[in-house]
């Protein structure tokens, strides 16, 4: 995957898990908890959700490496085989 | 059966919408199925059926409001005759006081819920009330509630002094249904609104906290979580609900209703578990008889849960048949919470988030996770001695997680 497929796609989770929010208004380093609200329930969705895309089992001590767009880009990149 | 009627979803429900049907007559119900959904203040909720029968008559329109208690279809049971529509049913052997009330075409509602409260009124007799409308605390309290003027009522108390039956007579009902005019999340807000007023009103709260160290719970909860896909992970919350809904079996007076000014234990425990909703608002649907369900058919329930409550998806039974509730901050956010009781549940178990503090183990200082759980309960029911007691439970279960 690209690094704008993974952005794409983590995008496409995030608005799935949370319906209200705009893709197009979340910024690069907007914190998924402290700026877009996101519970401890919703993250776990979204992580189950990006395992299910990408293949990439993100566990519990990582989920701070996906907290925004910026790092989830640099993390699953990295993971993707 | 006989009638089915608009179930009340909550202590906060005057009218509904009609939605969608998914019976028509001639189909077999049996209990628990979903028959149809009702637009309320929050959200769409699936309404469900408690007994076996056929559909006769589909009696509600579609698109109407209607008051808590309109009838909405004839359902009848093996062998039972449909009510008699034009005159009032003889004693026929119908062993429910629900089949007793007619079904009346929607339009006949409508003009029901549309009569002011005063026109249904007997004239004032010659004790007339007082110019300033003498009235009982409780009689004033009410009248508010259910929006009546008090110099339309005829007061039978002594001296003419309006009393609670006076305003809850007969016509109290046919107050005009709150017309929905707001956004959804403007109704949800007084949905939240009228409950909480009708909480802090009615039931004499008081409060009991404790700070409980829950290590343990975190590094059960990191080792399990290390070893697992995302999808079958289990959330601290989880474990909350587990500890919650154990100790309320052990604590009867925890969990259960108070309901016409007597309290009713109940059998199972439904907790009822508070969900925040993105944008604002709040749902407190209940997880059914969860003290059959093992850690991780809770947490599936959970997460069941949450969903629906999102999507605007939840059942009638989960909107009423709540009988505690536990209300978690989740994992971030203040630490401690005094919450308010959902009538006519008795009692809610506030829980803050985790924090780290330094706290003293085997006589050393070290950082622990703690939380503040704070149980707010009705002192109609219980006292500190129970409360106490039932957050003693909570803290021996969380502290050995592996036994939930």
């Amino acid at each position: 995957m690209t690094e704008e497929e993974i952005r794409t796609a983590y995008l496409e989770e995030l608005s799935r898990v949370a319906p209200d929010i705009d893709p197009e208004t979340v910024g690069d380093d907007d914190h998924i908890q402290d700026d877009l609200e996101l519970d401890s329930m919703d993250v776990l969705n979204l992580v189950t959700a990006l395992h299910e895309r990408t293949g990439v089992d993100i566990p519990e001590k990582d989920y701070p490496q996906i907290a925004t767009v910026a790092l989830a880009v640099g993390y699953l990149k990295a993971k993707i085989k | 059966m006989g009638v089915f009627a608009m179930p009340s979803l909550g202590a906060d429900m005057e009218a509904g919408i009609l939605v969608e049907w998914l019976i028509k007559p001639g189909d077999a119900v049996s209990r628990g199925d979903i028959v149809a959904v009702v637009e309320t203040q929050k959200g769409a909720i699936e309404i469900e059926v408690f007994e076996e029968g056929k559909v006769h008559e589909l009696v509600a329109e579609l698109g109407v409001e209607l008051p808590v208690g309109a009838p909405l279809a004839v359902i009848l049971a093996e062998g039972e005759t449909p009510p008699v529509e034009t005159e009032p049913a003889p004693e026929a052997p119908k062993p429910e006081p629900e089949v007793e009330r007619e079904p009346a075409p929607a339009s006949e509602v409508e003009t029901v819920i549309a009569a002011p409260v005063t026109a249904t009124r007997p004239a004032p007799s010659s004790i007339a009330p007082t110019s300033l409308n003498a009235a009982s605390p409780a009689a004033r309290v009410r009248a508010h509630e259910l929006g009546v003027d008090l110099s339309g009522i005829h007061g039978t108390g002594p001296g003419g002094v309006i009393v609670l039956s006076d305003v809850e007579g007969p016509g109290a009902k046919a107050k005009p249904a709150p017309q929905k005019t707001g956004t959804p999340m403007e109704e949800m807000r007084k949905a939240i609104a009228a409950a909480m007023t009708r909480a802090k009103q009615t039931i004499p709260h008081f409060y009991l906290s404790e700070t409980i160290d829950v290590q343990p719970a975190t590094d059960f909860l990191s080792e399990l979580n290390a070893e697992r896909a995302p999808a079958e992970r289990i959330l601290l919350g989880a474990l909350f609900v587990r500890a919650a809904s154990r100790a309320a079996a052990k604590v009867k007076t925890m969990n259960g209703h108070f309901i016409d000014g007597a309290f009713k234990p109940a059998e199972v425990v439904n907790p009822g578990v508070a969900v925040a909703l993105r944008g604002g608002g709040l749902v407190a649907p209940a997880l059914m008889d969860a003290l059959l369900l093992d850690l991780d058919q809770t947490m599936a329930g959970i997460r069941d849960l949450v969903t629906r409550a999102r999507a605007g998806r939840l059942r009638s039974s989960e909107m009423t048949e709540g009988t505690i509730t536990v209300s978690s901050l989740g994992e971030t956010g203040a630490e401690a919470m005094t919450g308010v009781i959902f009538p006519p549940q008795v009692a809610l178990v506030g829980i803050g988030a985790p924090h780290v503090r330094p706290w003293v183990v085997d006589g050393e200082v070290v950082p622990r996770s703690v939380i503040t759980l704070t149980m707010s309960a009705d002192h109609r029911v219980s006292d500190g001695r129970q409360a106490a007691r039932f957050i003693t439970e909570f803290e021996t279960l969380i502290q050995a997680p592996e036994t939930l």
